[in-house]
């Protein structure tokens, strides 16, 4: 059960490669991206978990009452969730371009050249 | 590449990669295990700047420059959207016919939209104090405006959202965000520390220093910026239309 929450991570990683490498759809290739991005969130929450702590605010927690998980993964989590959205966001208006000049979103048919 | 190949290619890199990647799970320190050295000095420093939200903390206060990069980030993403969807020679732009929406779906709308935007500005203001911050709250107070797009139409949501003034709110807040920074370099002392602003009283609106005041400048930029990038999408899909003939 220890490495459970990391081969979830890397399961999750891996799904979101294979649909990568066998998309036929650009728009089903940024999802896949985003798969993979999301095995990021698990992997940094698991790595900063602790057995029986609670989240790192103190508005309503006495500071030392408790253990707290780590702050420094969340925060990475937070920064990974913005680049991911951003990334996700450039991606499709790429994908909306490509749909215009070249009237397809199938990567197999993007092979020729276009001036 | 005929898809064969390519299909044996990902199933030897792909078993190769999960092997590593299952060795390397291995060899990770222990899940839910006690020795957490970072996360226990950030949580003292956040202590010691009277920060309630540790994360909050370590983002605006020990991280700042990095969410000053994170922050350049958006900006570049959005700039680039921008760019890439803007109306072409070949296109033209079709005003948007009023459409009809179902009365309970106006009705509920319109009734959740200002609770939906006080919700997004209250969770930017108590960044410092409880979860959410900046990049939450600038979200949600986004999308609340769209609301308006479901309840009412298109035409309607134009009317309250300026692209202009927004991508104009966009780099203004990011300029706050910097300005903060040299101010502190004013003050003395390094770029972004928390040395500007009194820390205030612990577990108060104020307290945290210059945190607030960061988290206000990033939920702006982030409210800003995802007000834009819809619009972009959204002009896309509902205003731009290819030339007939051509």
């Amino acid at each position: 059960m220890d490495v459970f929450a990391y081969l979830v991570a890397a399961w999750i990683f891996l799904a979101g490669c294979y649909g990568l490498a066998t998309s036929r759809d650009l728009i089903h290739a940024v999802g896949c991206l985003s798969v993979c991005q999301s095995a990021t969130y698990v992997l940094l929450l698991a790595v900063g978990y602790r057995d029986g702590a609670t989240a790192p605010v103190f508005s309503d927690l006495e500071p030392g009452a408790r253990p707290v998980v780590d702050p420094v993964v969340q925060a990475l989590a937070l920064t990974d969730v913005v680049v991911g959205a951003t990334v996700t966001a450039l991606l499709l208006a790429l994908v909306v371009q490509v749909s215009k000049r070249h009237g397809t979103v199938d990567p197999d048919e993007l092979s020729e050249l276009r001036g | 590449m005929s898809p064969r190949t390519r299909a044996w290619l990902v199933a030897v890199g792909g078993s190769g990669l999960a092997a590593l990647l299952v060795a390397a799970c291995f060899g990770l320190p222990e899940f839910g295990g006690d020795s957490h050295p970072y996360g226990d000095r950030a949580v003292e420093a956040s202590l010691a700047h009277r920060t309630a939200n540790t994360i909050a903390s370590v983002n605006f206060d020990q991280r700042a420059f990095d969410t000053l990069g994170e922050l350049t980030i958006l900006f570049a993403a959005v700039l680039g959207c921008v760019v890439l969807l803007r109306q072409t020679r070949d296109e033209h732009r079709a005003r948007p016919r009023p459409a009809e929406v179902d009365p309970p779906v106006r009705r509920y709308a319109l009734l959740v939209l200002p609770v939906a935007l006080l919700t997004g500005l209250y969770v930017v203001a108590h960044g410092q104090l409880s979860p959410g911050g900046g990049f939450q709250g600038g979200v949600v107070a986004a999308t609340a405006l769209h609301l308006l797009y479901l309840g009412a139409d298109y035409r309607a949501l134009e009317r309250v959202r300026p692209v202009g003034l927004y991508e104009v709110g966009d780099a203004v807040a990011v300029s706050a965000y910097l300005v903060t920074g040299v101010a502190a370099l004013l003050g003395g002392a390094a770029f972004l520390a928390n040395t500007l602003l009194p820390h205030g009283t612990f577990n108060t609106l104020s307290s945290g220093g210059t945190v607030p005041l960061l988290n206000a400048a990033v939920g702006m930029e982030v409210a800003c910026a995802v007000v834009v990038l819809l619009a972009r999408f959204l002009d896309q899909a509902v205003e731009i239309e290819e030339e007939s003939g051509t």
